[in-house]
């Protein structure tokens, strides 16, 4: 492939992901305003967009560069809070005073101002985590990111200008289907580039063997930490794009009990694979959902919801996984076009 | 390696099925808003899992009393009351989705949740948003209600609780020196903490020590340790039952032997189960006392028994079932299931006969009611006083 | 002064749990490297067990030492034998696969129990009634129940009691083998199988009694979620003390517990369940290898 090819070929799947986008976009928008799509739907499709996020940056930390973080929605707390505090306390005074709030392009730009805060104070949390655990293997590092996130958790609790455990009420809801699923396909964009890549070969290189990579001349606690820091980055991004779809935070959301939904996301999907964990995130988010509209089912004389449950489902089908199915849904293999080409060639064989 | 790809086609094929399978669960066509038979939908969101699983447990309980209890007598003009619980996992985003499920989907004319203020906060303003009437049974904090007009609640707010806290302590335990010992995971212990620092300080009395646990602490013998030192003569503990117990019994291990003051968390049978002896001689404020000779108060007290196996109901069992049966008698008075109308008749609620009191509905939508002191003595709620608003 | 003593004294006891719970984690660690998280909620298991056996033979009525003893061997019993199940059906099928597999369903088996346990024991809280006439006796001015005594004596026993299974017997001399270099443990002529399930058993065992004391002596309400929090810092003080050594870990919980004291009576009350963690972060920084471990590098 030529060089003038490459960026044709770049230029019209960057055009197609956009115009797609904004189709859906349009198409949400009219479905909402006709009544076809009520509020409940709408909310589990943005919640869907953000585990997206939350699953496809803790991949990159876990299943791309073989380390182990169980601080996700450390990371993710850092973001949201700080990207609310950043609109609320900064952002909004600001523009207030010169008349800018509540128009389009205004919200917009809050948004984006609030979503950079997060990104940008997420990313730095990861760095002061990274540097000293990333030296140190894979277990030390999962319970350190376990440590950082209940810091975040009790410091959060600690600060009263943000609600402390009252919560944080008030944020400007400014998510928007269009914003939420931007993030996600540069997200997607910039896992897949770098996994076919030769920047992403040292990434595997690190997860498949360090000692070999670092022999072949890897910089390995770098790659890590590049990883790390990006991982965090998009939490960050997910966190600051939920606070201003909810309007409301709380040091709770941001519990183990969250980083280990994302953990079970990434590991149902299949560690490594970026498809898998964009389609596990969607399964999981539906399937708990879903679960609300079960009958009750009585265990032992006592009736429960099965949305009750979904805590022990969710345990089992870790364990049940790692038993029978390590690899989850669909290893490091990725679900695009060339498996549907593949496909249709082996149907008409 | 096409073998493999066909597998995973395969797999992928049936998971977008289960999907668009899910995707298949069709809205609801409102029931309850726009019929005016069949049953009445009430939505319930509560944490029946999670860290406050028994505050949830204990709160449904008395809603589905209050329910049953309705519906044996044949509902409210000749319809009955379907309640749609959902579990919120102690969970402010659960909360939301929760909320929005059951307006969305289950057609509620009306909700009724949460404990805690912050999951109360967090699912608020999808009721306002929506025009769904929320009474909250049990969240104290006063940014609850000023979410908008549609939000009320039956319990004290913490301003007046924290006050009547430190005007008992003041006025007539006439303490000078008290410490307090919060729960900093609990908004409501952090809130109620707040506003009794506020008033008893402005009374004159001094607060010579602070410390915090958090809920699920099994040793709190450090902090105790540091407000002996502080030598106060009252300990004021705004948390639950459940740690309550713990701490009074650990200090008077440590050798503190001054009385310990609390708010209506505490009001629970196992609050002496955990305590023993230990909290002998100490105080709290609640909505009201198991001794009253009030008759609601006692055919509550007996029928809670009778139907959950001799269980004493709790004070958030008590605040669900008034919850519950003054949204019964709104919708009654209103005559209709339209939840505007129902909101306006629960605007002017005035001195519902509660089994926590007689609770009138205030134009800021809390609750107006009396406080009563009791104290713990042979291992028993002793009613002490009541202090009017 | 006498403040400090006493926080000193508060530090130490707790400690001595947190020492009980890290001894079962640096064991399991030692011998499989993984991280049991498990362990935390077996801890929990032996709480719930001291309540249903003293509730249900109501043996609350005439307490005494021998009830109080009967108790503990019962929770012992049935946490080791909880232990051992757990070591066989989750984490003996993928002992060979790679260590975070190892880790995942660790973490999948702890949120099963705790789960479980709300579905199974309900979540409203329990407590134990006193099996053991706990009275006060201030001394010199410091203040130290029976029942502190009791857990703190019995956690030195316990401790000196697994010093000479680990020393002096072969059962100890396997599982020393075994953590050192499992395979060539095995070309030794090493049960491996038996004695991880013995390692696991004697674990459980030891956090079932640290649960059953707790319980019994602190009168905290049980709940399922009972041992998420005094697992993950006992993990901590493992690593505090330098995992996969039995001293360090025992060293660790001590001080976890005493750090843990002076913070909660400090201005810095609030951050107390942050502590532990911060710890952790420093020590990772300065000593990866923790008090008493030293720093492995690992081996191709």
């Amino acid at each position: 492939m030529s060089r003038r090819q490459f960026w044709l070929w770049r230029l019209i799947s960057v055009g197609a992901a956009l115009a797609a986008l904004l189709g859906a976009n349009v198409l949400i928008i009219s479905l909402r305003s006709t009544g076809w799509l009520d509020d409940y739907t709408y909310r589990v499709i943005m919640l869907c967009g953000i585990n997206i996020l939350l699953a496809v940056s803790l991949n990159l930390i876990n299943g791309i560069t073989g380390q182990f973080s169980i601080g996700h929605a450390g990371f993710q707390g850092v973001g949201a809070y700080t990207s609310a505090a950043f609109t609320v306390f900064v952002v909004s005074p600001w523009m207030r005073e010169r008349g800018l709030q509540g128009t389009p392009t205004g919200d917009s730009a809050l948004l984006i101002a609030g979503i950079i805060a997060g990104a940008v104070c997420a990313s730095l949390a990861g760095l002061f985590v990274g540097i000293p655990s990333l030296r140190l293997r894979g277990d030390y590092l999962a319970i350190a990111t376990l440590g950082f996130g209940e810091i975040i958790r009790v410091t959060i609790l600690n600060i009263e200008q943000v609600g402390g455990a009252r919560g944080f009420y008030g944020i400007p809801l400014l998510t928007t289907f269009f914003w939420l699923y931007l993030a996600v396909i540069v997200l997607l964009a910039l896992s897949r580039n770098l996994l076919v890549s030769t920047q992403g070969l040292a990434f595997l290189a690190v997860r498949d063997d360090e000692i070999a990579a670092e022999a072949v001349g890897v910089y390995s606690t770098r790659i890590k930490v590049i990883a790390f820091v990006t991982g965090a980055c998009f939490a960050g991004i997910a966190g600051a794009l939920y606070a201003h779809f909810d309007g409301y935070l709380n040091p709770d959301n941001f519990r183990l009990d969250q980083s280990i939904i994302i953990l079970t996301m990434v590991v149902l999907g299949g560690q490594g694979s970026i498809t898998g964990s964009v389609l596990s995130a969607v399964l999981l988010t539906a399937v708990l959902e879903w679960l609300r509209f079960l009958p009750t089912i009585t265990v032992g004389g006592r009736a429960f919801s099965p949305s009750e449950l979904r805590m022990v489902f969710f345990s089992l089908m870790l364990i049940l996984l790692m038993l029978w199915r390590q690899t989850g849904l669909l290893g490091r293999r990725e679900f695009g076009w060339h498996v549907v080409r593949q496909y249709w060639r082996l149907l008409r064989t | 390696m096409v073998r493999i790809c066909a597998k995973s086609v395969l797999w992928l094929s049936v998971v977008t099925g289960i999907v668009f399978a899910l995707g298949g669960c069709k809205p609801a066509s409102r029931p309850g808003a726009s019929n005016s038979s069949g049953d009445i939908p009430v939505g319930v969101y509560l944490s029946f899992t999670g860290s406050t699983a028994t505050f949830g447990e204990s709160t449904f309980k008395g809603i589905q009393l209050a329910t049953e209890e309705i519906n044996a007598q044949g509902g409210i003009n000749g319809r009955k009351i379907a309640l749609h619980k959902e579990d919120d996992r102690s969970d402010a985003q659960e909360a939301r989705s929760a909320v929005t499920k059951l307006i969305q989907r289950d057609g509620v004319v009306a909700v009724l949740g949460e404990v805690a203020s912050s999951r109360s906060l967090a699912a608020a303003p999808i009721c306002q948003e929506n025009k769904i009437p929320m009474i909250s049974p049990s969240s104290t904090n006063p940014q609850v209600t000023q979410v908008g007009d549609y939000i009320f609640r039956v319990c004290f707010i913490d301003p007046f609780q924290g006050a009547v806290m430190a005007k008992f302590a003041a006025e007539t335990l006439k303490v000078k020196r008290v410490a307090v010992l919060t729960d900093v995971k609990n908004d409501y212990s952090v809130g109620l903490a707040k506003y009794f620092k506020e008033t008893f300080t402005k009374l004159g009395g001094q607060i010579v020590a602070e410390k915090s646990y958090s809920e699920g602490d099994p040793d709190f013998r450090a902090q105790l340790t540091a407000i002996k030192a502080a030598n106060p003569e009252a300990i004021f503990v705004p948390g639950y039952y459940s740690e309550v117990g713990t701490i009074a019994r650990q200090a008077r291990e440590l050798g503190i032997r001054v009385p310990f003051l609390g708010g209506d968390g505490w009001d629970s049978p196992k609050l002496v189960e955990g305590a023993g002896n230990a909290l002998e001689g100490s105080y709290f404020s609640n909505h009201y006392s198991h001794e009253s000779t009030d008759p609601a108060v006692q055919r509550f007290v007996a029928k809670f028994k009778q139907r959950f196996n001799g269980e004493v109901p709790d004070a958030l069992a008590a605040l669900g079932y008034d919850a519950a049966n003054i949204l019964f008698d709104a919708i009654r008075r209103a005559g209709s299931t339209d939840p505007t109308k129902i909101r306006d008749a629960l605007a002017q609620t005035k001195d519902f006969p509660g089994v926590t009191g007689r609770i009138t509905i205030d134009a800021d939508r809390n609750a107006v009611k009396p406080a009563v002191i009791l104290q713990i003595r042979g291992k028993e709620f002793k009613y002490v006083q009541t202090i009017q608003p | 002064m006498e403040v400090y003593l006493q926080q000193l004294i508060n530090g130490v006891q707790y400690g001595s749990i947190y020492a009980l719970i890290a001894v079962g984690y640096t064991m399991v660690y030692g011998v499989l490297r993984l991280i049991n998280f498990a362990h935390g909620d077996i801890y929990m298991l032996g709480a719930f067990v001291a309540y249903y056996v003293v509730t249900g033979l109501a043996l609350h009525q005439h307490p005494s030492v021998g009830n109080f003893l009967f108790v503990l061997i019962v929770s012992m019993a049935v946490c080791a034998l909880a232990g051992v199940l757990i070591e066989r059906l989750a984490y003996r099928p993928i002992r060979n696969a790679p260590r975070l597999t190892a880790l995942i369903t660790a973490i999948g088996v702890s949120l099963l129990l705790e789960n479980g346990g709300i579905v199974v024991f309900g979540a409203d809280p329990k407590y134990i009634p006193t099996v053991l006439q706990s009275s006060v006796a201030p001394r010199g001015g410091l203040y130290i129940s029976e029942g502190q005594v009791i857990m703190l004596a019995a956690s030195v026993l316990f401790m000196l009691i697994l010093r000479f299974i680990v020393m002096s017997t072969r059962f100890g001399r396997a599982v020393r083998a075994i953590s050192y270099d499992i395979d060539a443990a095995r070309l030794m002529g090493i049960d491996v199988d038996r004695a991880i399930t013995l390692t696991f058993a004697l674990g459980s065992a030891l956090a079932g009694a640290a649960g059953m004391m707790v319980a019994t002596f602190t009168s905290v309400k049980i709940t399922p979620l009972f041992g998420l929090l005094p697992g993950v810092k006992a993990f901590v003080a493992a690593v505090l003390g330098g995992i996969g050594n039995i001293p360090g870990a025992v060293l660790g919980g001590i001080l976890m517990g005493i750090i843990e004291a002076f913070v909660g009576g400090s201005a810095l009350t609030t951050y107390r369940d942050a502590i532990a963690f911060m710890i952790l972060i420093i020590v990772l920084l300065l000593r990866p290898g923790g008090i008493l471990g030293k720093a492995v590098v690992e081996k191709v």
